[in-house]
């Protein structure tokens, strides 16, 4: 037991934060205002550095990096608040699709994703279903060597901008809801298809999309028909390793600290010296250490080779709701400036804490809520009961 | 990155698990507490066994384990809150062992194997020379304190009675008027905070054992009582209340442990590669970087920490008191679930949950008060306060 990074870790940390400060500023930061946190040039910069490859397991055919140094990697991303919300999908797409696709998606879809060139969304979320995602009700028939795929799906992120949508499908109505989904890659272009924008709090625009009569070849399907369930498992342990949220709050925590060295109590006294505020800056860097912990375990046990499940939601559970206090606090420190956004000339460094007061609570929604993860970790790590 | 057990510490988890499973019981505990909080039986079968001096240099009769072993076996008598001064005694003997070379080097090879028990006094020495509340204070034969700018140490007869207290542990004034000086000066600094941060990081672990232990406790109660029809560890909120928990457990195990490592690693000169110290910069961004634009630049490394003699100096020692803040509060947090989801059964003190529940608040307190803790780690982080700075 060492808990340290190796020298090539490190050497790998200073070569990414060399990129990020060549390929990352203002205003590619600013840029995902727009709702979509993604940056094209990015994107590609990072494809063709061999990180979004390298993000792919190697036995699926990918780079194999070591986990521990894609840890580094999506730790630097989001301390740099790079707007690389695309980057983890396309990971997932592509492990998906050269661990279960046939020749087509293997040849004409993964190497143009892990290539930068295309890009992927998930669409698994239905109106009527989220926690619950093997409810999916999107109906996929089979007519001769095509299917005709029927439905909406909610939250289709990145699918106004995507070439593929990763579609979870139910082609069985009549078997139990786990036994009759079938996993499908559409072409977004495909006739049929419908994107509408869906406005959120936070700066981020999701989509919903809506299927009519949408008909692909059977060389869209990824994977067994039917057999849905086992890649969506699949699809999950491929998301822990790159989905990111593990490091949150650095960025609030800075700016908080540059505002309380700037600003005065009432009384005169620099903020940066009230108790309260130096209590607090405290309390949150050691929640940042604990996700810090976490986030290099799980990294280390997976470059040893061994299965993490419940730790991954672990992880996720603690980074989210320590960052959701974090902005809370830190909102509250500022009084009525804290509330101005970035649009106000006068918002402290751009109005990053109220961004990120107003981004913060979807970090306990999306990918597994909170919830969930507390399900999951009293049945797979204490072993209780299952609840529902 | 090796976050797990080697094989030879998964050895020594096992066999100490299953030394204080065997003579560290409840039952043991309780019987403690009707005296002073120690079982000198049991820290007889521990010096048997090599424990009180397993860190301690071979130059002086110990073990010559490193500070990751030992912390390995401390999660072991943090499960069963064994009542022996195991923490206490090995960070003072390992004091000891790196200043005390003059002193009585008879008397440190006695720590070393046990015959005699030693600890530290973290406050100050009142102006009596008396030491306050000393953490085994009780039955300590050897007690290491700061005088001035001095490392002072003192044997005497133990009172072998302690002031009563929640958490029973051996609490008690000590007289150190007569101490000898073991070290003076930056010598003595470096050392002592250097103990304290060993100290901190080791109780963080022995936390994470409490917590651990404390919430499996809960669990096992939950699946067998049963209430309206069903156990009531199948009711979410009893089952959602028990993951934060184990979260926030596994979370400070994890902590703990990489303080420990980077301590360890400091000794060894071979210091953790500056996994960026603070994630984020400690000088005001704003002016030269309006647009919050992310440098590396920003970033200091373990380069940049201030002078020695301020707490938490090290990476290490930052971690260290990070580890214990979050450790106590993730083991009060288990203790306080577990004894809720008991109903009336945990307040009762037939049930074992107590005895965990009072444990977890006294051993942060023996060390100081929390929030000294935090200003000083805020002093680390941010520099010192205006007046601080006067
Ligand atoms: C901005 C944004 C982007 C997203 N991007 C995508 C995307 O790209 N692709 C995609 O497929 N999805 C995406 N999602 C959807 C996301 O995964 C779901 O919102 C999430 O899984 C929760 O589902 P739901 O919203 O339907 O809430 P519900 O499942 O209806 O949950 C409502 C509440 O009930 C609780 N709850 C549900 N079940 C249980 C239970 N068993 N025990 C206890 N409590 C429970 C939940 O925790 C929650 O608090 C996105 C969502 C958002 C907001």
């Amino acid at each position: 037991m060492d808990f340290a990074m190796s020298a090539r870790a490190e050497e790998f940390r200073s070569e990414v934060q060399q990129f990020l400060a060549e390929h990352v500023d203002a205003e590619t930061i600013a840029a995902g205002r727009d709702g979509t946190i993604h940056s094209a040039a990015l994107h590609r910069a990072i494809a063709e550095r061999g990180w979004l490859s390298g993000a792919v397991p190697a036995e699926l055919g990918g780079g194999g990096m070591d986990p521990v140094e894609l840890c580094v990697l999506v730790e630097e991303l989001q301390l740099h608040q790079a707007p690389a919300d695309a980057l983890g999908v396309a990971v997932v797409a592509v492990s998906m699709i050269l661990e279960h696709g046939g020749e087509h998606l293997r040849t004409a879809v993964a190497p143009r994703l892990m290539a930068g060139e295309a890009l992927a969304c998930l669409g698994y979320s239905e109106p009527e279903s989220g926690s619950d995602v093997a409810a999916a009700r999107t109906r996929a028939e089979r007519r001769g060597d095509r299917w005709i795929i029927n439905g909406a799906k909610m939250w289709t992120t990145l699918a106004h901008v995507a070439d593929y949508v990763v579609l979870l499908t139910r082609t069985d109505p009549d078997a139990p809801k786990h036994r009759g989904l079938t996993f499908f890659v559409a072409p977004l272009d495909a006739d049929g298809i419908e994107i509408r924008p869906v406005e959120t709090m936070g700066n981020e625009r999701s989509n919903a999309t809506f299927y009519d009569n949408v008909v692909l070849g059977d060389e869209w399907r990824l994977g067994e028909v039917n057999d849905g369930w086992a890649v969506m498992k699949t699809a999950l342990k491929y998301e822990r390793g790159i989905a990111g949220g593990q490091f949150p709050s650095p960025p609030v925590i800075e700016a908080a600290i540059d505002w309380a060295r700037g600003a005065c109590r009432a009384d005169g006294a620099s903020l940066i010296d009230d108790d309260e505020v130096r209590h607090k800056l405290v309390r949150a860097a050691i929640d940042v250490e604990v996700c810090r912990s976490f986030a290099y375990h799980t990294a280390a046990l997976a470059s040893e080779g061994a299965m993490f499940g419940v730790e991954g939601s672990m992880t996720k559970l603690f980074a989210s709701e320590s960052y959701k206090k974090h902005c809370a606090w830190f909102l509250d420190m500022m009084g009525a400036k804290g509330l101005l956004t970035h649009d106000d000339p006068g918002a402290h460094m751009d109005g990053r804490i109220e961004e990120h007061f107003r981004h913060a609570p979807v970090t306990a929604i999306y990918g597994g809520t909170s919830e969930i993860n507390r399900n999951l970790v009293a049945e797979g790590w204490l072993g209780l009961p299952r609840s529902r | 990155m090796r976050t797990r057990y080697s094989e030879d510490q998964q050895a020594v988890a096992e066999a100490f698990g299953e030394l204080f499973a065997r003579e560290a019981s409840t039952d043991a505990v309780r019987a403690a507490e009707a005296g002073c909080g120690f079982d000198a039986g049991l820290w007889r079968t521990l010096a048997a066994a090599g424990a009180p001096g397993m860190a301690v240099a071979a130059d002086y009769g110990g073990g010559g384990g490193s500070l990751v072993d030992l912390a390995v076996m401390v999660y072991e008598w943090g499960r069963r809150i064994a009542p022996v001064p195991l923490v206490e005694h090995a960070v003072c003997a390992r004091l000891l062992a790196a200043v005390g070379g003059d002193w009585h080097r008879d008397a440190v090879a006695a720590v070393a194997v046990g015959e005699l028990i030693a600890t530290l006094a973290p406050g100050p020495l009142d102006s009596g020379g008396v030491a306050r509340l000393v953490p085994a204070g009780a039955v300590a034969d050897v007690v290491a304190a700061r005088r001035a700018d001095d490392v002072v140490v003192t044997r005497s007869r133990p009172p072998a009675t302690a002031r009563p207290n929640t958490a029973d542990l051996p609490l008690a004034d000590r007289d150190l008027s007569d101490a000898q000086t073991v070290a003076s000066g930056a010598a003595a600094e470096d050392a002592w905070e250097r103990a304290l941060s060993e100290w901190k990081a080791l109780t963080a672990v022995a936390y994470a054992g409490l917590a651990a232990e404390v919430l499996a406790m809960g669990v096992d109660y939950t699946k067998q009582r049963r209430q309206f029809g069903v156990p009531v560890g199948s009711f979410q909120a009893v089952q959602h209340g028990l993951a934060d928990a184990a979260t926030r457990t596994e979370g400070a195990r994890l902590l703990a442990f990489r303080a420990v490592c980077a301590l360890e690693a400091e000794l060894t000169g071979k210091p953790t590669p500056p996994i960026r110290a603070r994630p984020w910069p400690e000088r005001p961004v704003s002016a030269a970087n309006k647009s919050g634009k992310y440098t590396a630049a920003t970033h200091p490394g373990l380069s940049d920490s201030r002078s020695r003699s301020e707490a938490g100096r090290s990476d290490g020692g930052r971690l260290a008191s990070m580890a214990l803040l979050f450790g106590a509060e993730s083991a009060r947090f288990a203790a306080d679930r577990a004894l809720q989801y008991h109903g009336g059964y945990g307040y009762s003190a037939e049930y074992d949950v107590q005895l965990y529940y009072r444990r977890a608040a006294g051993w942060l307190l023996q060390l100081g008060e929390p929030s000294a803790e935090i200003a000083r780690l805020a002093q680390n982080d941010l520099g010192p306060k205006a007046t601080e700075a006067a």
